[in-house]
Formats: C-alpha cells, structure tokens, sequence
C-alpha cells in the first residue's frame, strides 16, 4: 500500500512526498551498519580519550570527519605529534576510494537537487555505500530512503564513539561477537552482488588482488586499485565472445 | 574546553574527505554517462566488496602479513555459505557474530 503510494508520489513535485514510511524503511535498513558502527565507535571513542581528546572533541571529529578508518590513523597521528599537512594528507589518501563509491552511486541518483546531493554525499561510506547500491537494484529503494539511511548510520558513529569516550573501557572487549558485524554484513552484500558468473570472477580478482598489493603496498590503496583493475577485467571479459553469448544465452 | 588546534585539524580531515564523496556525486549525476562507464561502474560494487573484506580474513598485523588460520576466516566460511543459501542479511550477520564469539571461545 505504502509503497504504491510513494511510487506514485515520487518524482512530482506537487504531491507530498510521504516521510513515514522512508523514515522507516531507511532507519530500518540501517540496523546492521549501527551494530557495527557501535562496536567500533566504542573502540575508537576509548582509544581518542586515551590519546587525551575529550568526549565533546571525540564527538566533532565524529560528525565532520564521519569516515572510520581515517579517526583512528588521525587520533594516532595527533598523539604522536604529527602536524597539520601529515595528518590532512593521509585522510585524503584513506579516504580517496569513496570516489568510486560516490561514481557508482551516482547513477541512481539523477535528476536529483545538488543540495540534496550535498547532504548525501556527506554519508557516503563503505558501510552505507554497500548497503544502499545493493538496495538500489530493489525497486523499493530511492534516494530519500538512502539518505536516512546514511544519517542513522552517522548519528549511531557519533553517538558511540562520544559514549566511548565516556566509558568505552568498561565494556569488555569484543562482547558477543559484535566486532564481526560487518564483516558478515560485507560477506552478505557481496554475496548480493553477484548476479552471475562474470560477478564472480570480477570479485575473486579484486579479492586476491587485493589480498597481494595489501601485503605489498602499506596503506590501504590497495582498495582502489584492486577495484579499478578488477572493474576494467570485467569491461573486457564483458566483451569477449564467451560472456557475449553466455548472456544472451541466459 | 575545545582544543582550537585539534579543531581546525578535524576541519581539514573533514574537508578531504567530504570532497572526493561529493564531486563524483554532483559531476556525474548531471551527465550522460558513456555506455562502457556504465558497465565499468557496474562492476566496482562486487569488486570493491572483495577487495574491502578478503584483506580482513587472510591478513593481519603491521607490517601486514598473511595468515590463513584467523578466525576472521575460519567463520567467514559458514558465513559466506549461509549468506548463498538464505540470501538473508539479518541472518548472515547474526550468524557471523555468534560464531566468532564461539570461535573467541573455543578456539
């Protein structure tokens, strides 16, 4: 009922759009990203406080960084006295594969407002990326309930690296297994990805790919590059004569 | 009190992370995209999510090297199986937490 009610109501801009059930739907969908949000939120917030930031502190860098990975290696580098340009650049270069997230991403959202693309693109991370482009194929899913869906997962990432810093130390470390919430979840989502067996084949390359250059090249650029020369495998093998006939055969 | 020097590191934090999500968003959003883009794009989701979680399984430490014996991939087995037969993501991520903690427990 909701649903085809909000197919109708879309795209024109005279009906009301029903918030609702997008509320709903986005916070929803959001659970398991929370879940692991929460446990590392909690990791990082014990481990910001112990390098002397303060809750409240923990708690902006949260909400203008919202990127996981780069708040630990900062917080690291912050303590160990590292300047200003160090710290910036080594965000840039952690943070650089959502390029292909925000690329990826951006075929489902056309026609959409730039301010509202601001606001998007602000919640744009592994996690929300993962989960909303698989939703994006469900025809359920839209941009407003994609954009709930990255402000629930960024208000549960500030919230409990702020409660760590509070009191992340007397929760026992990795607690009924909730450190491998994500983990699973990206195991799920990939397993969503692949709609055949060129999917198959393009993931176990950027996977051992991967697996090479991260024991090769220090950081995480791996990710990228990994992803890039696996996706143009893939545009080739496309192209070649057996998946040619193999899909059109499907 | 907020540190005013740590404030204006997390600003620039901020910022080079906010634009590499927001341009390719704004940038490509408007535009006709070519058809071989469009298959590259169509390929990252799967291989990004590889090349995101393998890492995790087979590797650790720093300087980061292999091992095969995690727990990490020892559960990730069952896991990936469960997720190929119930195509349940509640499921899939449930599972994969209780046997990482029995794994923490047992082995």
């Amino acid at each position: 009922m909701f649903q085809d009610q909000y197919r109708m109501n879309s795209d024109s801009k005279e009906q009301q759009v029903q918030w609702m059930p997008i509320m709903r739907d986005g916070m929803v969908a959001a659970w398991p990203i929370c879940l692991g949000y929460f446990a590392i939120g909690l990791a990082f917030g014990v481990i910001a406080q112990k390098a002397g930031l303060h809750p409240l502190e923990i708690g902006i860098m949260s909400l203008l960084v919202f990127a996981g990975s780069a708040q630990f290696i900062g917080v690291s580098m912050l303590s160990s006295g590292a300047g200003f340009i160090p710290i910036v650049v080594t965000t840039f270069m952690v943070n650089l594969r959502h390029v292909l997230m925000s690329s990826s991403l951006s075929i489902y959202l056309r026609r959409i407002n730039s301010g509202w693309l601001t606001l998007f693109a602000y919640g744009v991370t592994d996690e929300s990326f993962a989960m909303n482009l698989t939703r994006f194929r469900d025809e359920r899913w839209d941009w407003r309930r994609a954009l709930v869906l990255n402000h629930t997962a960024n208000i549960a990432w500030i919230g409990s690296t702020v409660a760590g810093g509070y009191c992340g130390q007397f929760i026992p470390a990795g607690a009924f297994g909730i450190d491998y919430a994500l983990i699973a979840m990206f195991l799920c989502l990939l397993v969503f990805q692949l709609r055949g067996l060129l999917y198959a084949i393009i993931a176990l390359i950027a996977g051992f790919l991967a697996v090479g250059i991260s024991l090769i090249v220090p950081g995480n650029a791996y990710i990228i590059i990994a992803s890039v020369i696996a996706a143009t495998i893939g545009v080739f093998l496309r192209k070649s004569r057996f998946f040619t006939k193999r899909e059109q055969g499907s | 009190m907020m540190n005013t020097d740590y404030l204006i590191v997390f600003v620039g934090m901020g910022l080079v992370t906010y634009v590499p999500r927001w341009f390719p968003l704004v940038f490509l959003s408007r535009r006709q995209l070519p058809q071989w883009l469009i298959e590259w794009l169509d390929f990252i989701p799967a291989a990004i999510l590889s090349a995101l979680v393998l890492p995790c399984l087979v590797t650790t430490g720093d300087p980061r090297h292999l091992d095969l014996l995690r727990h990490e991939l020892l559960v990730a087995i069952p896991t990936f199986i469960f997720a190929l037969k119930t195509r349940s993501l509640a499921g899939t991520v449930i599972l994969g937490m209780f046997l990482f903690w029995l794994a923490g427990i047992f082995l």
